[in-house]
């Protein structure tokens, strides 16, 4: 099954801190930003590196694999267009190249699928997984596989 | 080390509340008004005398406005503490520093929220484009606060060892003390072992029962220096020790992306609260700990220090949180999830009737009370004393 496109809580893809980030995930591409000056990553993106307190940054290719660092599974009262997915998954991973970087997703079968199709009781923290690019609406959310 | 400014120089010596219940007929501004007006009845002071205000940046009423109704004179100080429940015991510490400090001399810390109206669900008013930090969750389906705290509670238990039963424990500790108490929303509700169990899910691994209740209600409290309280009618309440807590690199409610996402708020604010206190966690006898979602609970108990880390599940074993004979009665008004939801200000009022000795589930021989205010958000915590 595929996403209810309307209703999604999406991100406004022009904000200053995230639309890197969010023009990546548009090309394919799971970026993270670092400190231009220290190297450091870090995420959610910010303007100022809280290790050296530059300004200046760059963003980073990830491989996109990772792991299940934790998940939950909502169930309703829920806004209308995920309550109709409900009862579905919200994982969180961290990222293989980096473990300290983690980030919100879906497990899924593939770019395609629903954020409802994976049996929940299988999910396990620890489990691998790989990066893939769902679109939604004029997003691109970054979702995850098994790998 | 230097004496501390606020060290039981402050008392709380007025309480007040309106009925707590769903769909109240009063306003928001009516609700807090009659709190802030029955809490000045009950310790004699007249509206006239309030010269500070204290309250939550997500209260609805304005200073201007509760000051219009109640007849307030000259107010000098007025603030407001941010991050929702965490800013429950926030308040009395800024009122105490601003008696303490001489910006004022009455102040009065108060919430009141219609939060069983539907539509006052946070979670619920957000626009279709995230601008702020909620774009790295809620796109995913992360909406509501339950969601987000059963992410760290899932990590959690993988973590420690915590299982449901642990999370009941805490769930029915609280009903318990509710069935004591006749204000109680939950009052003669009964919550079993098998009731908790097979409750539906909110957010697995948290169901119905791990949640706190949506309330309509107010509540208040009068606080003057410890000298002025000693003319006033009822038993001075001390602020013994008071603490705010944003730990570096926190984000409120999806704090997933730091070093150590289970050791969170409670952490900064204890250190500081302890510090100057005449007492430690092995001295308390008696707890109100915020209750939005049953795990805070094992996180605070850990965070505040009564046992180690990862070993705040395990202390809720044998009735450990409840009265009259656990090692820490817990919540002993029922707490947020079965007395009333009203950001953890009612737990500042049970705290308070415990030091009067006028609780429900009075807890015998209790030097001190802590009280405490969101854990998962930057918090704050009260040590009051009797």
């Amino acid at each position: 099954m595929t996403d209810v496109v309307s209703g999604f809580l999406l991100p406004d893809l022009e904000s200053e801190d995230g639309a890197p980030f969010w023009a990546g995930t548009a090309r394919g591409e799971l970026l993270v930003q670092a400190c231009a000056s220290c190297g450091r990553r870090r995420f959610p993106p910010r303007p100022m590196c809280p290790h050296c307190r530059s300004i200046e940054t760059r963003w980073d290719p990830m491989s996109g694999r990772a792991t299940v660092w934790s998940f939950v599974v909502p169930h309703p009262p829920l806004l209308p267009a995920y309550a109709e997915l409900a009862p579905y998954n919200v994982i969180v991973v961290a990222l293989d190249d980096d473990p300290t970087i983690r980030m919100v997703g879906n497990l899924v079968t593939g770019p395609e699928g629903g954020i409802n199709e994976i049996d929940p009781a299988s999910i396990a923290i620890g489990e691998p997984v790989e990066v893939v690019f769902s679109r939604v609406g004029d997003t691109t959310l970054p979702r995850w596989k098994r790998a | 080390m230097a004496e501390s400014v606020l060290k039981d120089k402050v008392a709380i010596v007025g309480i007040g509340q309106t009925a707590f219940g769903k769909g109240l007929p009063d306003s928001e501004l009516s609700l807090a008004c009659q709190a802030i007006s029955a809490a000045l009845d009950e310790c004699g002071i007249a509206p006239s005398e309030v010269d500070g205000l204290v309250s939550f940046t997500m209260e609805p009423n304005r200073e201007v406005d509760v000051a219009r109704n109640v007849g307030l004179g000259d107010i000098t100080f007025f603030s407001q503490i941010g991050y929702g429940g965490g800013a429950g015991c926030g308040t009395i510490v800024h009122a105490a520093m601003a008696i303490a400090t001489g910006q004022c001399e009455v102040a009065v810390a108060w919430r009141a929220r219609k939060r069983a109206d539907k539509a006052s669900r946070p979670w619920a008013q957000v626009t279709e484009r995230l601008e702020d930090h909620w774009q790295w969750s809620r796109p995913w389906g992360l909406l509501r606060p339950v969601d987000e705290i059963a992410m760290l509670t899932r990590r959690y238990m993988h973590e420690f060892g915590a299982k449901r039963e642990h999370l009941a424990n805490v769930a029915i500790a609280f009903r318990k003390h509710a069935n004591r108490n006749p204000a109680a929303t939950m009052h003669d509700r009964p919550l079993s072992f098998e009731q908790y169990m097979d409750a539906r899910w909110i957010s697995e691994p948290l169901c119905l029962f791990d949640n706190c209740l949506e309330t309509d209600g107010g509540l208040a409290a009068v606080l003057v220096s410890a000298e002025r309280a000693k003319d006033l009618p009822q038993k001075p309440v001390y602020v013994h020790t008071g603490a705010q807590g944003l730990p570096p690199q926190h984000q409120t409610m999806i704090n997933y992306f730091n070093d150590d996402p289970l050791r969170g708020p409670a952490w900064t604010a204890a250190k500081q609260l302890w510090r100057d206190a005449d007492f430690t966690p092995a001295d308390v006898k008696v707890a109100q700990i915020y209750d939005a979602f049953s795990p805070l609970i094992p996180l605070s108990l850990e965070g505040y220090g009564f046992c180690g880390r990862g070993e705040g599940a395990a202390f809720t074993e044998g009735g450990a949180l409840e009265w009259p004979d656990g090692r820490l009665p817990t919540n002993t008004s029922g707490g947020g999830m079965s007395e009333a939801y009203v950001h953890g200000f009612n737990l500042v009022l049970e705290g308070v009737r415990q030091m009067r000795g006028t609780s429900t589930s009075q807890v015998e021989g209790a030097e001190c009370c802590l009280v405490t205010s969101g854990e998962g958000v930057p918090t704050s915590a009260v040590l009051l004393r009797r």
